[in-house]
């Protein structure tokens, strides 16, 4: 891509053969190895790694589930049993598909918001961005259609709740929540077609990562300063750098999931979802997984159903439009003094949600003598969820003064070594 | 679209409705608290001893197996111990030699439980189960140490929770037990254990918080059966990820020098 980038030679016959036909060695050499990164690149850009990491693993241990799963609704819970007590090292394999979840949406969560706050949604990256978010939502069909095959209670509450909001639609609702149950209520059948779902949807992601890995790869990474490579001296070949930088955090994260996995492997589950699927029995609160908590919180502070299921559907594609409704010249929020503090306040707001959607929903803040119902707090953080990106990302940028960006990526590396 | 209202209604009223919500459980010391904690294996087998005794009268314990009783990270049953205890329990019998399931009675025959077998249920199907019970359905205890919040302490609590008079004020509908520590405290198994309930084959003094003690550790155990090879294998891995990090870390720092 780059001036000067080394260029692939192959040396033996074999390869030389192979890279007149299927250029594959070519390919990882120019992409994986030699590719020119940006050398200011920090800690917050090794998720995407980190990302790939996880993927690999929800495939690789959902595959070896899979092989001992019977996704029936009468034989499902007790075919997870077997799993965790029969299968060799079963509770093993199980622990860290559950728990490989919930740090594939720690990564992805930090990986979109370090792309919101460095402005890697901006041009030149806006197909970069919009595969990414589509990423994010194909995880999330993922990850809900994945918690309903325990089939115990929250897995069928869950899949009730939330295939329940299909109805809201006027006119389609009714058939159409029923096309997808495949009966009159959530059953057996509505079981079986999330099972082949959650089993299909992970090759899509696959195909989804290999476009946003391309995508990036054509126009570069973005990095912490938001200003363009200008040349040689701004960047480092991805390997070694880059690839012992990856492993080194991915090492380290490695050690939370290990953690979760052989001491925790329940801190995150329901306990309601260790009693079997029951639909004469309503769970006394009905939760979804932690990574869900967020949107649940907004779907409860809306009084109308359809209105809802609206606000939640917003929720999920605004960031879609975030490469044009950001209006500012810079990139990064370290020389966006304003937007910065915008952008921890929709940190803030996510992480409010989050906290309202894990508590009862008539559940109230008490502050001192004033007592605050929580469903009203959800209401404001959803407003603001929404004017970050409608509101927020057009106006700023027109009114707010930026600091001045560096010349290039390498000045203020070398001026802080100067310095040190 | 009703059924949805519905339920969110039902979520928001839940917490009003449920006035006589239940006290939270009493926290105990358990052995196999922590990274390092294990499984007490005598109290394993006294808690063993008194499902077999009482809570089997009415409980199953659908996902174990008696060979169960015998591995390792369990209550440390010898192979012969754990085949002897499968010996005196009864299951269905495969057909005989003549090709009949059940005697001339019509009732199923019988065979001694073997190592490979599952722990039987007290009743052939809910029906039976809730039937026998005043239609109340005595729930599989396998798995209630986990599907419960604090699940060992409810456990415990529960069953040292019960009190002959509710009270002041609480009324307890006919067939219901007052019990504190159960959603709506009131619950419809009466209460199982009391003082001197079994004569423990140890001869451990059967207190009914002894009782509690040991038959919550035994439902620990039968929910979460793998957790000694857990920690144990956990401890490894993690030990080897930090050194291998700090190794990374190094390279890391050599490959990054001066840049």
């Amino acid at each position: 891509m780059a001036d000067g980038q080394p260029i692939y030679r192959p040396k033996h016959g074999l390869t030389r053969w192979l890279d007149s036909r299927l250029p594959l060695p070519r390919l990882v050499y120019d992409q994986f190895v030699v590719y020119p990164t940006p050398r200011n690149l920090n800690i917050w850009y090794t998720f995407g790694a980190m990302l790939a990491f996880f993927l690999a693993v929800q495939i690789v241990t959902g595959i070896v589930l899979a092989m001992h799963y019977v996704a029936d609704g009468s034989l499902a819970f007790a075919s997870v049993q077997n799993i965790v007590r029969e299968v060799s090292y079963g509770w093993l394999i199980r622990s860290l598909h559950a728990t490989g979840a919930t740090m594939f949406f720690v990564a992805v969560y930090l990986h979109l918001f370090r792309g919101l706050y460095y402005g890697s949604y901006k041009a030149p990256r806006e197909i970069v961005w919009i595969l990414g978010v589509l990423i994010y939502l194909a995880m999330v069909a993922t990850a809900f259609l994945g918690y309903v095959l325990p089939w115990g209670q929250m897995s069928y509450w869950a899949a009730t709740v939330i295939t329940s909001l299909f109805g809201s639609l006027p006119l389609v609702g009714d058939s159409l929540t029923q096309w997808l149950w495949g009966g009159y209520a959530v059953g057996s059948p509505t079981l079986t077609r999330f099972y082949a779902l959650h089993t299909l949807m992970p090759f899509v992601i696959c195909a989804l990562v290999a476009l946003h890995i391309w995508a990036l790869h054509v126009v570069g990474n973005n990095n912490p300063a938001g200003i363009d490579v200008a040349g040689e001296q701004d960047t480092l070949p991805f390997h070694p750098y880059f690839t012992v930088k990856d492993a080194f955090f991915l090492s380290l994260f490695v050690i939370v999931y290990a953690a979760l996995v052989f001491y925790a492997p329940d801190a995150l589950v329901s306990p309601d979802n260790s009693s079997p699927a029951n639909p004469l029995v309503t769970p006394a609160e009905i939760q979804p997984e932690w990574y869900f908590l967020p949107y649940y919180a907004m779907l409860r502070a809306i009084p109308f159903k359809l209105l809802g299921v609206a606000v939640l559907l917003g929720a999920f594609i605004s960031p879609l439009f975030a490469p044009w409704l950001d209006s500012s010249k810079v990139r990064s929020c370290r020389y966006r003094p304003l937007m910065r503090w915008f952008f921890w306040g929709f940190v803030a707001a996510c992480l409010t949600l989050g906290y309202i959607g894990s508590q009862p929903v008539a559940a109230v803040l008490h502050l001192g003598v004033a007592s605050l119902p929580l469903v009203w707090v959800g209401r404001c953080a959803t407003l603001y969820f929404f004017a970050y990106f409608w509101l927020v990302m057009p106006i700023l940028g027109r009114i707010e003064v930026p600091d001045p960006t560096p010349e290039t990526i390498a000045q203020p590396v070398l001026i802080k070594e100067g310095a040190a | 679209m009703k059924k949805l209202l519905l339920l969110l209604f039902a979520l928001a009223l839940a917490a009003p409705a449920l006035a006589t919500a239940a006290q939270p459980p009493q926290k105990q010391a358990w052995s196999f608290n922590g990274p390092f904690g294990t499984y007490d294996r005598a109290s394993l087998q006294r808690g063993f001893q008194i499902y077999r005794e009482v809570c089997s009268a009415c409980h199953g314990l659908t996902y174990l197996k008696f060979r169960d009783l015998a591995a390792p990270g369990g209550p440390g049953f010898s192979e012969q111990e754990a085949a002897a205890i499968a010996h005196s329990f009864q299951v269905a019998a495969g057909p005989n030699e003549t090709g009949e399931e059940t005697d001339d009675n019509g009732v199923r025959l019988q065979r001694p439980a073997t190592l490979a077998d599952v722990i039987p249920s007290p009743f052939p199907n809910q029906q039976a189960a809730r039937n026998s019970n005043s239609g109340a359905l005595p729930p599989d205890l396998s798995l209630m140490a986990a599907a419960r919040k604090d699940g060992v302490d409810y456990v415990y609590s529960i069953l040292v929770g019960f009190v002959e008079h509710p009270p002041k004020g609480v009324k307890v509908k006919e067939g219901l037990n007052f019990n504190p520590y159960f959603e709506g405290q009131a619950i419809a198994m009466p209460q199982p254990l009391t003082s001197e309930a079994v004569i423990y084959a140890d001869g451990t003094h059967a207190s009914l918080q002894q009782e509690a003690h040991d038959v919550a550790t035994f439902l620990a155990w039968a929910a979460d059966p793998q957790m000694e090879q857990r920690k144990r294998l956990g401890f490894e891995v993690v030990a080897f990820l930090i050194l291998f990090s700090g190794l990374l870390f190094l390279s890391y720092r050599k490959v990054w020098k001066g840049k």
